[in-house]
This record gives structure tokens, C-alpha cells and sequence, in this order.
């Protein structure tokens, strides 16, 4: 238990100059769970992409410091040569194959054969499978995780659990296996299926294998990990025996003080208790952002926030009030139910959206700076448009007008309004797309990950400018970020999102182990996990 | 400093986006047709004839180019179901043959019963786009070549009586009916028809090819073309904005069958002749041909990607032709090079599309 299998010592990685690792170094032992924790780009999937040698990595220039497998320095050229050295991974998504069994699955690519007439002249590619041995093999790696399923089933109709746990014995089956890694690997199951899986990691764990578990739920890691590193922002902030903390510590190393963009001014604010927008069971089917009902009501006049994890639903809301993803469920916007599934009502109703997905919703790529501001106003609010004779055409004198005027007011750096907002850096795209949102007169605007993929500066930029629309114009603004160091740094209230629901509210000042328990799942704060000896179990 | 390199980056710009906006295809039909005037030149043929020729053809099949605009610009691609206009069109002719009309009123009497045939036929075929995205060309390439063979039995069951078109013998209308016979050969060429330097200039011709081209545009700047446009760019953002993407796919494909009829309408009077049949068969490939030389892509063309391409594309084919005659002589390697020329074209293009889209 003691001697070290696999080690990370001094490991930093940057992407073109950017730094998102730097420095970590733990290690894991023998028969030991490791929980790796973070928040989305804290560099958790960096530092495993480093240790199955992925093309990523190689391409961008490799690493800095040394990954250590049994004291030997590793090297890995590709993902094939960290198997053969026995290092596994259980993906977050199967990769299985419908149509096979379960032991043709695990066997697959490394199945037994026994030479025929044909491969003895065609060589070894041909050989026949020698499917009884096959199937003993499979039989031997799913008993090793108590599984009782025959192995001659097909995998296409088992439950999501049980796929899992055929991913898993694909990976014990392979022979010399020393290391397997667990990414999120309870993200899909349910939670007696959840159970299961702990339990059979912990049979793993003692025969010697070392696992290393990633995962957001806090109160899994509590429950099964024997130590637990934490990474934020690509630094090691520490590695603790798990039985040494608790959730709230954890939760509160996770989150950390990050940047942070104090509010000035703000005296000019007000907020009326009037309700203006309220959304009832809200569900909204995005891929990978399924929203399960959501009640929310926003004030006039208020910043509201919404954040979460990635994949937990929070980028859904917007989308699916704004009609762009199908939706049900009871809007009620200014006093009157909002027709949902139907982006052109949403816009005429008077509310702006700001898209996540800059250059796949948010732009025409090919076309100028003016259209692309002008755009949905034309269409849907007949602005920009004049008759000449018989045919009513553009204006392009009052669109260029407008377009100078706003990039001079929200500071868009380009050549021209004619300039083709694909050659924009992202700042400078993402400040078109507020001023074609607020082209529109909006009320109420929607804004989801403003500052995704841009410089701090621009970020900046960005957040004061909404800001600026929200003292000046007391416009009401729903944000959703992945950065909870923005949203708490201009919102007045932040509801966090998980698996669907809204796991609670909370006030920009709330600390950060609230912040850090509400993401993971762990609703019930402080008392009840120290109550429970660390474990949360109820869920939002 | 950074203003010095920021005006390096800006002449960069310029002169790529120079190079960008003529685009490869276009530059190497426009040198090959400048090398065949050159060899055309030496082996004698005459130069104004060849241009006379040039301009005719150019404004005879311009508006079935710009029929592919509309087409490509709502998503669709380009319209090889084009036939489907034409056969529309066709059936105005012959109509309006039958019913006596002749001469200017023969034109605008064809074009207004082929108006009416073509929206339905080209809502029909929007339609069916929207239910195949994903695979719009192959659909439409072989929905263009059911029409044609279905229009077959039409022309050979239709139970028109006028001698100006009928066999000599039983019923159905015969595969290629002159237009002298009813005063409208080249009624457009020769309005206002001059020549200078010994080239003949169509004036009517191009002059209907032009007001056609002002109209298109026109269109694209209207609050329906640009939302065409824009759901043709990026289907997303056209949705998140609240357009009828589906709606505008179909309108456009409307206004593409519609043009093709027209398209053939004013291409028949020119040519002296109304080829029913199999001859709309391959007539979508030279008009997609043309408006990709011209610079337009499989997702992107405007009205002067449709001039630029089908005077470079029809001024090559008339230079060719001559000049291959001349230099193999007896052979039939005219016909062959206008094929490889003319697929080659479209299969370049094809490949292109892609990156197009990006």
C-alpha cells in the first residue's frame, strides 16, 4: 500500500504560451482509490491526456516534468503504448459495440484465435475465434466485479450500468493491468447503479490496482477515495487523506478566490419587486444540456446568474426560452405567456440573446460587421428598411449609421463596419453580438458565456458593459457562465444548476464551499455532511 | 510601430482578398479561353465571329445561369433540378403556339403561362428539398432527369392540333419546332441589334439578360433575400434570429424554377428553335458550370459570379469548338473537349464545396 505506482512530479503543460498546468505533482499507490477534482478547466482532462501520450499533447510541443509508472519515466508516443504499459481508462461514454456480445466486447482487438487452412496461408488476421476461450476470459473479468449478466448477451438493450461495468471488465481483462482511470464514470448512471460501481472499484482497488477516480460528485469522493487531490486553474492547490477532510473543505479548495471584477457604482440601481419574467417547470431538450424542470422567477432590473458545471443544464434555460432547442413547460414573460419552441415571438416580445456559440449561432462569419448588427432587427423588426419605387430594399445609410455608432459605443476594434466579423479577434465578435442583441430594444436580455474563449482584458470589457446596460438603461440580465468568478463579481443573485434542476440560489458573497457543494450535487450544506460523516447523499 | 504593421497586414488583406475574389477556376478558364482566341487567331478564324457568337450565347443562357443563385444562396446548392423550369417553360411555348399567339405576344404570352407552372412546380420541388437535406444535388440532379423523361410522354400524348408543331404523321409534338414559324426567331437579338467592328451586338437579348440580373440583386437586398442568405450561411444563427429557414428554402427554389423557365423561354427565341424531349436532359450542368467559373461556390454566388461565369464559360465554348475543329481536323474532338471542359468544371467546383462552407 505504501510504494508509489504512478507518479506525477513538477508536470506543467501549456497550450501556445497559455499555462493550464503548472507544477502538479502527486502520485498513486498500490490497491489505492486517488480522486482527481477540479472545475471544468482546472486541467484534470490535461494531466490524463499527458499520461496516455495523446496527440494533443505531443503536437503542442509535450509537457514539462515527469509522469513515473513503477519508478520508470513513461513516454508515451500514443494511447496504444499506455495500454500495452497497462495503464486503463473507463470512458464517461461507451465506446461498445450494439451489435457484439459482451465478451466479443471485451475481447475486441486482442481476441484469441486458433489457426485454419485459410490464415495458415493468409496469415494471422484470419484466424478462426476461438470464442469458448473468449468467452471464459470474459466470464473470469465480470465475476472479478460480481457481475452476474451471461456473457454471450448482446451489449445492444443493457442498462447504462451494465455497459459500464463491461467497459470496466474490458480493461481487466487486459493482463498486467496496473493503473485504471475512472472519468466521471457514475455521470450517467443512476444511483443504485452508482452504488454498484463504487463497490466494484473498491474490489479493484484491492487487488492491487491503482485507481485514479474523477469525478465532480463530492460526496462519491468522500465515500470512496483514499486520498483526494484537488487542481484549480491548472495548480496543484493540494492532496489530503480523505479521511483527514470533509466535503466543505474540499468543496472550498475547489472553488477558490479566482480574478475577481468589483462591482463599482451601482448606487443608480434599482430593483422593483415586480416579477418579470417566471418560468415554471421549465425542460428544455438540448444535446448534452438537458434542462429536467426549472422554476425561476427574475425581477426588473436584476442581474441574475446562472452557473453550474458543464453539462448540468445550465446553458439549456436560455436556449430554451429563446426557442432554440425544443422546450415545454409555462413561460411568463411581462404578463403574458410566452409562446414557446418559436425564437421569432421570444425576439418580438423584447428579449435579446446572446449565444453561447459565437461563431455557430451568434455570426455570419462571411459577412460585415453592419449586417451582422443589424440583422435580426430587419427581420424582425422591419428596421433598416426603405421603399425605393416597387421594391422595399435595405438602408444601408441608416444600417452604417447604427454600425458606427455602436461600435464606437461598445469600443469594436475593426478596419470598417464593412470588415467580415470572421476575421475579428473573439472580444471583438462577441461585442457584435451584444450590439445586434441590443439592436433589437431589448427588455430583457439573455447572455450565455459572454466570455468564453477571449482575453482578460476583453472579458473585462465585457462584463462592465453589462453592467453599464444594466445601471443605465436598467435593463434586466440573465447571465450564464461557467465562471463563477464573473458571476458572483456583477450578479445580484445566483441560482447554480445541476443535473437539470436548480440546486439553489445563492448571494454573490456566499462562500465558496456553499458554491463548491451546491455544483457537485451536494445540496444540503455544512450540517448535514458533517452529520453525516462527510457524506451528502441527497441530491438536487 | 503596431499602425505599421497593421497597415503590412491590411495591404496583405488586399492583395489576397484581389486573388481570393477572381478565385483559381475562374483564372485558369479565363487564361485557357485567352490561349484558344490566340490559336483560333493563327489558324485563321475570325475573331469578330467568334465574339458575335460569344455575346449571343452569353445572353441566351444567362438567365438560366442566374437561376442558380437563388438555389445556392437559400442552402440548396445548385439547381440541377433545373430541367424542371425548363420543361415549365416549354410548356408555355407550345401552349402559346397552339393558341395562335406570334411574334412579341408569342413571348410574353409563353412567359405568362409558364409564370403560374413554375411556382407550382418549383413549390413542389422545395418542398421535396426540405424533406433531403443533407443530400440536395444527388435529389435534385435525378429529380431534373425524372421530370424530363416523364415530360416525354406528355409532349407525345399532349392533343395539340397545330400543324406548326405536330409529326406528319400521328399525334404528340415534333422534338425541335422552329420559331420562324411563328415570327419569334430572335425576336430579342434583333431589337436595337448593332454591329460594331464587325461584331454583332444583341442588344434586346442582353439588355432582357441585364434587367433579369438588376432584378435578382435587387432581390438580395430586399428583408427575403437577406434572410435567404442568411439561412443559406448558417442555418443557427438564421433560426436563433426567427426566420422561416424551410419557407425561405422553398421560396427560393421557387424563384429558381421560375427563372429557368423564363430562362428557357428567351434561350428558345435565340436559338431559333424549342428543343422538347430529352433536350433539357443536361441542361442544369452547363448553367452550374458556368456560375461556379464565374467564382461562385456551392454555397455562395451572387449576380456577378452568374455574368463573370457565363460569358468566360460560353466565350469558351465558342472559341473551343472552332478552333479544336480546325486543329483535328475530321475528328469529332470538339464535342469531347467541350464535355471534358464542361465536367471537369463542375467536378472542380464540386470538390470545392466544402471549404466553401468552411
Amino acid at each position: 500500500m505504501s510504494e508509489s505506482l504512478l507518479q506525477f512530479k513538477n508536470v506543467s503543460k501549456s497550450y501556445f504560451g497559455n499555462k493550464v498546468l503548472s507544477d502538479v505533482t502527486f502520485d498513486v499507490k498500490k490497491g489505492e482509490i486517488h480522486a482527481l477534482i477540479g472545475e471544468n478547466g482546472a486541467g484534470k482532462s490535461t494531466l490524463m491526456n499527458i499520461l496516455f501520450g495523446m496527440s494533443v499533447i505531443t503536437n503542442t510541443g509535450g509537457y514539462e516534468g515527469d509522469v513515473l509508472l513503477d519508478g520508470e519515466k513513461l513516454a508515451f508516443k500514443s494511447p496504444h503504448e499506455a495500454m500495452d504499459a497497462g495503464i486503463g481508462m473507463v470512458h464517461q461514454e461507451f465506446m461498445l459495440i450494439p451489435g457484439f456480445t459482451i465478451a466479443e466486447n471485451i475481447k475486441i482487438n486482442r481476441e484469441l484465435t486458433t489457426p485454419n487452412i485459410v490464415s495458415r496461408v493468409l496469415g494471422k488476421r484470419l484466424e478462426t475465434l476461438d470464442m469458448g476461450r473468449m468467452n471464459a476470459d470474459a466470464r473470469k473479468a465480470l465475476d472479478q466485479l460480481d457481475m452476474g449478466i451471461e456473457e454471450f448477451t448482446l451489449v445492444a438493450g443493457l442498462p447504462v450500468g451494465h455497459m459500464q461495468f463491461v467497459e470496466i471488465a474490458r480493461e481487466i481483462d487486459k493482463t498486467g493491468i496496473k493503473v485504471l482511470v475512472f472519468d466521471e464514470p457514475t455521470a450517467v448512471l443512476t444511483e443504485s447503479e452508482a452504488k454498484n460501481l463504487l463497490a466494484a472499484i473498491r474490489r479493484l482497488a484491492a487487488l492491487g490496482i491503482g485507481i485514479v477516480f474523477i469525478s465532480h460528485r463530492l460526496d462519491e469522493i468522500v465515500e470512496v477515495s483514499d486520498r483526494v487531490t484537488i487542481l484549480r486553474d491548472g495548480e496543484h492547490v493540494a492532496t489530503k487523506k480523505t479521511s483527514d477532510t470533509d466535503a466543505v473543505e474540499i468543496a472550498s479548495l475547489m472553488i477558490g478566490r479566482k480574478m475577481t471584477i468589483d462591482r463599482v457604482g451601482g448606487s443608480k440601481r434599482k430593483i422593483s419587486n415586480e416579477i418579470f419574467m417566471s418560468v415554471r417547470d421549465l425542460h428544455v431538450a438540448m444535446p448534452g444540456e438537458m434542462v429536467r424542470g426549472i422554476d425561476l422567477e427574475i425581477k426588473k432590473g436584476e442581474i441574475v446568474g446562472i452557473g453550474g458545471l458543464a453539462g448540468q443544464g445550465k446553458l439549456g434555460i436560455a436556449n430554451g426560452i429563446m426557442g432554440t432547442y425544443p422546450t415545454k413547460g409555462d413561460v411568463v414573460f411581462n404578463g403574458d405567456k410566452m409562446k414557446l419552441d418559436d425564437p421569432r415571438s421570444a425576439i418580438e416580445a423584447g428579449i435579446g440573446f446572446v449565444s453561447e456559440d459565437r461563431k455557430g449561432v451568434g455570426l455570419l462569419l462571411d459577412e460585415s460587421i453592419e449586417l451582422n448588427i443589424a440583422f435580426t432587427a430587419m427581420q424582425v423588426g422591419d428596421k433598416f428598411l426603405k421603399k425605393t419605387g416597387p421594391f422595399t430594399l435595405q438602408d444601408d445609410a441608416s444600417i452604417r449609421r447604427h454600425a458606427i455608432k455602436m461600435i464606437k459605443e461598445l469600443d469594436i476594434r475593426c478596419e470598417s463596419a464593412l470588415q467580415h466579423t470572421g476575421s475579428l479577434s473573439g472580444g471583438n465578435q462577441q461585442k457584435v453580438c451584444v450590439a445586434r442583441a441590443l439592436t433589437q430594444d431589448p427588455v430583457l436580455l439573455f447572455v450565455s458565456e459572454p466570455t468564453r474563449g477571449i482575453d482578460i482584458g476583453a472579458k473585462k470589457l465585457i462584463l462592465d458593459l453589462l453592467m453599464k446596460l444594466n445601471e443605465e438603461l436598467g435593463m434586466t440580465i440573465v447571465m450564464t457562465s461557467s465562471e463563477l468568478a464573473e458571476l458572483r463579481s456583477i450578479c445580484d443573485r445566483i441560482l447554480i444548476i445541476c443535473e437539470g434542476k436548480v440546486a439553489g440560489v445563492l448571494p454573490p458573497d456566499a462562500s465558496d464551499a456553499d458554491f463548491g457543494l451546491m455544483m457537485a450535487g451536494a445540496k444540503t450544506a455544512k450540517a448535514d455532511s458533517v452529520a453525516e460523516g462527510g457524506v451528502a447523499n441527497v441530491r438536487a | 510601430m503596431s499602425e505599421l504593421n497593421g497597415n503590412d497586414a491590411k495591404l496583405g488583406n488586399k492583395s489576397k482578398g484581389l486573388l481570393g475574389s477572381i478565385g483559381l477556376p475562374t483564372l485558369i478558364i479565363a487564361v485557357f479561353w485567352v490561349l484558344t482566341l490566340v490559336a483560333g487567331h493563327f489558324v485563321g478564324i475570325s475573331m469578330s465571329i467568334l465574339f458575335s457568337d460569344t455575346l449571343k450565347r452569353a445572353g441566351m443562357n444567362g438567365i438560366l445561369v442566374l437561376a442558380m443563385v437563388p438555389a445556392i444562396q437559400s442552402g440548396t446548392g445548385p439547381n440541377f433540378a433545373l430541367p424542371i423550369g425548363i420543361v415549365c417553360g416549354l410548356f408555355g411555348t407550345v401552349c402559346s403556339i397552339e393558341f395562335g399567339l406570334t411574334g412579341i405576344v408569342w413571348l410574353l404570352g409563353s412567359i405568362a403561362i409558364a409564370l403560374p407552372i413554375a411556382v407550382a412546380a418549383g413549390y413542389g420541388y422545395g418542398r421535396l428539398m426540405n424533406s433531403v437535406k443533407g443530400s440536395e444535388m444527388t435529389i435534385a440532379t435525378y429529380t431534373g432527369f425524372s421530370v424530363v423523361a416523364l415530360m416525354c410522354l406528355a409532349w407525345l400524348m399532349i392533343p395539340f392540333k397545330s400543324p406548326k408543331m405536330g409529326w406528319f404523321i400521328g399525334q404528340g409534338l415534333r422534338e425541335t419546332i422552329q420559331l420562324d414559324a411563328v415570327e419569334a426567331a430572335q425576336i430579342l437579338n434583333n431589337f436595337l441589334m448593332f454591329k460594331i467592328g464587325g461584331v454583332v451586338v444583341p442588344t434586346g437579348l442582353l439588355l432582357t439578360f441585364l434587367f433579369f440580373s438588376l432584378l435578382v440583386w435587387l432581390f438580395f437586398r430586399s428583408k427575403r433575400g437577406i434572410a435567404i442568405s442568411a439561412g443559406g450561411a448558417n442555418p443557427k444563427f438564421a433560426q436563433a434570429a426567427g426566420l422561416d429557414i424551410d419557407g425561405n428554402r422553398v421560396y427560393a427554389n421557387v424563384l429558381s424554377t421560375v427563372l429557368g423557365a423564363i430562362g428557357i423561354i428567351i434561350y428558345s427565341q435565340s436559338y431559333g428553335y424549342a428543343q422538347l424531349y430529352s433536350a433539357p436532359l443536361m441542361m442544369a450542368f452547363p448553367a452550374v458550370a458556368a456560375v461556379l467559373i464565374g467564382g461562385a461556390t456551392a454555397s455562395r454566388a451572387k449576380v456577378s459570379h452568374v455574368i463573370v461565369g457565363v460569358v468566360l464559360f460560353q466565350g469558351l465554348l465558342t472559341t473551343a469548338l472552332p478552333v479544336a475543329n480546325e486543329l483535328f481536323a475530321g475528328t469529332d474532338l470538339s464535342e469531347i473537349m467541350r464535355m471534358i471542359v464542361q465536367n471537369g468544371i463542375i467536378l472542380y467546383a464540386l470538390t470545392q464545396v466544402k471549404r466553401g462552407v468552411q
